[in-house]
């Protein structure tokens, strides 16, 4: 350690401004503050420093991510070797999901990263830290099978188009892991719906229906052809995209996420409340068979879990009122279910529902904090008559 | 006779040239004054159907120009603004009836939005802000100057929308058949609307990046 602070130190006159890589600076002090926790010190106004910098809060999301990480790895090779009817040993299915996930998390980091580090050179602005955690969000939720161009192309429009043009990390409107899948999902439809993009190399004879397809097809045929049980779905043993169908692993996750304190508690149960509630009301009116689908299943199915303890929670494009949480968490919920079960063009509503909400998040937040103004503003009154 | 006309300038003078010109880059009708986006997010899927559009939209804005300027000292100005609408309709019946005749298919798919060249706004911002108040040969020049403009927009546009979207320039395929093997796919979202919408935000990122005296100060 001592002796990495020491190199640090004395490579860093070279890249101060003036220096021989001056031009580098940004790309220099990204790394360092990396490595280390910043030792500057602020002179006017009061603030506290603390060691959970951005960067060290990015970290732990990204920690939080593992559990889901692992599963989705496991579950990539088990769903293949589960299609070609292969009995294979944990190590061997897990190798081919590493084989598969590897590259596209490799991709996403190198593309995503070179675009914020040009920027950064190009502005003159610090490296910002917010690629860490949409490096890893975006792999895990792509279908295993995805070709890595297409994560390449969607991830550059992400960060620029999505990310850049606003101004860079915490200025975004949308979550940007969220931009890159929508975009993939109007751009390249093909290769993000339909039942054979969600086991990696699938056999033919075998059906990759995802268990929110199946739902969406019985309202054709009139039964329920949900063949999946509720435990299977909870622990995550279905097709699904990489890091998304395991609702263990998920939890996990937001565990360490709202013990940690960097994921709002208030959002997830919100999306969870308005999930349940819609589904309920879907229950009573019962038009069709996917309506009929008990409303726990519709926390489990899809990207629902995934979305709601790692993007809806997303500080920078969530609301930032207490009542705003709710209200926002409240909607993800209902319009993902109201998205998945009214129109099954779109079977992912949660993807919808979280962009939806995060283009009204500010307008939310306006009109609490008006209402808290006019609130106080009452109150002052009687006291003054 | 009074004392301008003694001295006429020069058809091309640098006021003239400035007319004709401007509104290409610094003064371009959608990249700078945002009027005209809906027809840009709606024919420019593909590149014949804009440049069609592009020419249309330049012969109505230049015609109309030069005949509102020819009757501004006789237009009332309370009724000013119906009798522009009545040349612009008749000007785009005549562009409308022209390639119904001639180009049946390119009318076909630009379908509601020739008509729909009456409401464009950039025509009539250029007859209120200019041919009532200039004379008719510096009208003609600003008409014509404000049609390439946009239309340079709508084809860079419909270029970009058309090659990536469908792969295609003008119809025929340029993107060769290799890298579709390769797995190379068409870009759908290229061809919703929304894209259009991204691609002019991107023109215009460029375009100010380039002339920095075109970023608005707050």
């Amino acid at each position: 350690m001592k002796a990495l602070r020491k190199y640090i130190d004395k490579i860093k006159p070279q890249f101060q401004h003036g220096g021989r890589f001056g031009m580098l600076h940004s790309t220099f002090d990204a790394f360092e503050t990396f490595l280390f926790v910043p030792n500057k010190t602020t002179y006017a106004g009061s603030h506290i420093r603390d060691y959970v910098d951005m960067k060290r809060t990015m970290i732990i999301v990204v920690i939080a991510l593992v559990p889901a990480l692992l599963f989705g790895i496991w579950n990539v090779g088990f769903q293949h070797f589960r299609s070609t009817l292969e009995t294979v040993t944990l190590w061997d299915q897990f190798f081919f999901g590493l084989i598969k996930v590897l590259p596209i998390i490799v991709v996403s980091y190198v593309v995503g990263l070179g675009i914020e580090f040009t920027f950064a050179q190009v502005r003159k602005h610090e490296i910002n830290e917010g690629f860490l955690v949409s490096g890893m969000l975006i792999p895990l939720i792509m279908p295993p099978g995805i070709p890595l161009w297409m994560v390449a192309v969607s991830t550059a429009f992400a960060v620029i188009i999505g990310k850049e043009v606003f101004g860079g990390t915490g200025m975004n409107l949308l979550n940007p892991a969220l931009t890159a899948r929508a975009f993939l999902f109007f751009a390249y439809p093909a290769h993000i719906s339909g039942d054979r993009v969600w086991i990696a190399e699938k056999a033919d004879a075998f059906s990759g229906a995802t268990p929110l397809s199946q739902a969406a097809s019985s309202i054709d045929s009139g039964v329920n052809e949900l063949t999946y049980s509720f435990q299977d779905m909870f622990l995550g043993i279905i097709p699904g995209s990489i890091g998304e169908t395991s609702a263990l692993a998920i939890l996990l996750g937001a565990f360490i996420l709202v013990v940690t304190g960097i994921g709002s508690l208030r959002i997830m149960l919100s999306v969870v409340a308005g999930g349940v509630v819609m589904g309920g009301l879907l229950n009573l009116w019962g038009a069709n068979t996917y309506m009929e689908i008990p409303l726990h299943y519709h926390l489990v199915m899809g990207g629902f879990a995934f979305g709601t303890v790692f993007m809806a929670t997303d500080p920078v494009t969530a609301t930032q009122t207490n009542r705003g949480k709710l209200i926002y968490g409240f909607l993800i919920g209902v319009f993902a279910v109201l998205i998945r079960v009214l129109n099954p063009a779109y079977p992912e509503g949660m993807m919808l529902a979280i962009l939806l909400m995060n283009v009204f998040a500010p307008l939310i937040d306006h009109y609490v904090v008006e209402g808290n103004i006019k609130r106080r503003f009452r109150r002052m009154k009687p006291a003054k008559a | 006779m009074s004392a301008e006309n003694l001295e006429r300038e020069p058809l091309f003078s640098a006021k003239n040239k400035k007319l004709l010109l401007g509104p290409i880059n610094k003064d371009n009708p959608i990249t700078i004054q945002v009027l005209g986006i809906c027809s840009a997010l709606a024919v420019t899927v593909k590149l014949e159907p804009a440049v069609v559009m592009a020419i249309s939209v330049t012969v109505v804005i230049a015609v109309s120009n030069l005949v509102i300027s020819l009757l501004r000292n006789t237009i009332p100005p309370r009724i000013r603004i119906i009798v522009q609408l009545v040349v612009i309709a008749a000007l785009v019946i005549l562009v409308d009836q022209f390639l119904k005749a001639y180009v049946y298919d390119v009318s076909k798919q630009l379908s509601v939005f020739v008509g729909l060249i009456i409401t464009n706004c950039i025509i009539m911002g250029r007859l209120e802000a200019f041919a009532m108040a200039n004379k008719p040969w510096p009208s003609l020049l600003d008409g014509i100057g404000n049609g390439i403009g946009y239309g340079i927009i709508l084809i860079i546009i419909a270029f970009f929308r058309e090659l990536l979207g469908s792969g295609t320039i003008w119809g025929i395929h340029v993107i060769p058949k290799f890298l579709y093997d390769f797995g190379y796919v068409n870009n759908g979202m290229m061809i919703l609307p929304p894209m259009a919408l991204i691609t002019v935000g991107i023109i215009i990122w460029v375009q100010r990046s380039r002339n920095r005296e075109l970023i608005e100060k707050n």
